[in-house]
């Protein structure tokens, strides 16, 4: 295995008491280093204490399977503490595959931040 | 590790391709496969529409971490070959791993209500939603993917 450098691979900005997350990311693939988004974002509800949490994909091109199930497991993680998890700016194709998987069913999904933020 | 990319001409093993097709042979790594799946990349990126570039991509990353993942089961004396091949019409895929094989009758939907909340699972349905067609040969260690051009 390779070892890939530590790098930010999440931007977490506040807005009042939800956390907004950016993917620095445009392809979220690859094992390692969606571990490694895992492990970010995991911390953000396990050693943060945040419960509201905002994922803006609005910079992600491209995600696998595998991403699907950290976002899954994130939200369990989330229900977990009484928190809550919402997606926004899926591009029409990411959008798909949540559609497919029918894994827009179980995540709450909103078109743009603004609209997002409403719901907290 | 190395992520070393043999690439070999010998298209012995697959008598469907044609002389335009290429064979890759990489190690169970997954950077290797990210090598394979920019190769890939870069060659239907100029001959598909986006969306159906798009769904290539998908379907062949998916089987590609399945064959090393689930097949290989990341052993490093195990390879992966993978052989492609353009056309007018098509894009065809032939991704064939080393591990025991697989009946895909056995993996569970995962799309039903039970199985939502699954971690894993969604890979070969992803694969069969995006490709034309979706075969399997040789006890599941091979599997066989073509996309059509404008058309599902």
């Amino acid at each position: 295995m390779s070892q890939q450098p530590r790098r930010r691979r999440l931007e977490v900005e506040d807005s009042g008491d939800v956390a907004v997350v950016h993917f620095v990311d445009k392809k979220i693939l690859d094992e390692q280093n969606i571990q490694m988004i895992g492990d970010d974002l995991f911390r953000l509800v396990e050693e943060l204490g945040r419960r509201k949490i905002l994922l803006n994909f609005g910079n992600v091109e491209f995600l696998s399977s595998a991403a699907l199930g950290k976002l899954i497991t994130m939200n369990r993680k989330v229900q977990g503490v009484r928190g809550k998890l919402v997606l926004c700016n899926i591009s029409k194709e990411i959008r798909e595959v949540f559609e497919i998987t029918k894994l827009d069913k179980l995540f709450t999904i909103l078109p743009d931040e603004a609209a997002a933020l409403q719901t907290f | 590790m190395a992520h070393r990319l043999s690439q070999d001409v010998d298209l012995e093993t697959s008598p469907s391709m044609t002389d335009t097709g290429r064979q890759t042979v990489i190690q169970s790594d997954l950077d290797a496969a990210r090598l394979v799946q920019e190769e890939i990349e870069g060659v239907v990126r100029h001959a598909f529409e986006e969306q159906e570039a798009f769904a290539i991509k998908m379907a062949v990353e998916e089987a590609l971490v399945n064959a090393i993942k689930h097949g290989n089961q990341m052993d490093p004396d195990k390879i992966v070959r993978v052989v492609y091949d353009l056309n007018k019409e098509r894009f065809d895929v032939r991704i064939t791993d080393e591990g025991p094989g697989f009946n895909p009758e056995d993996v569970p939907d995962p799309t039903a209500p039970e199985n939502l909340e699954r971690p894993c699972g969604r890979g070969l349905l992803l694969i069969r939603y995006y490709m034309s067609s979706v075969s399997f040969t040789d006890d599941g260690r091979t599997i066989v993917m073509h996309k059509l051009r404008n058309g599902k």
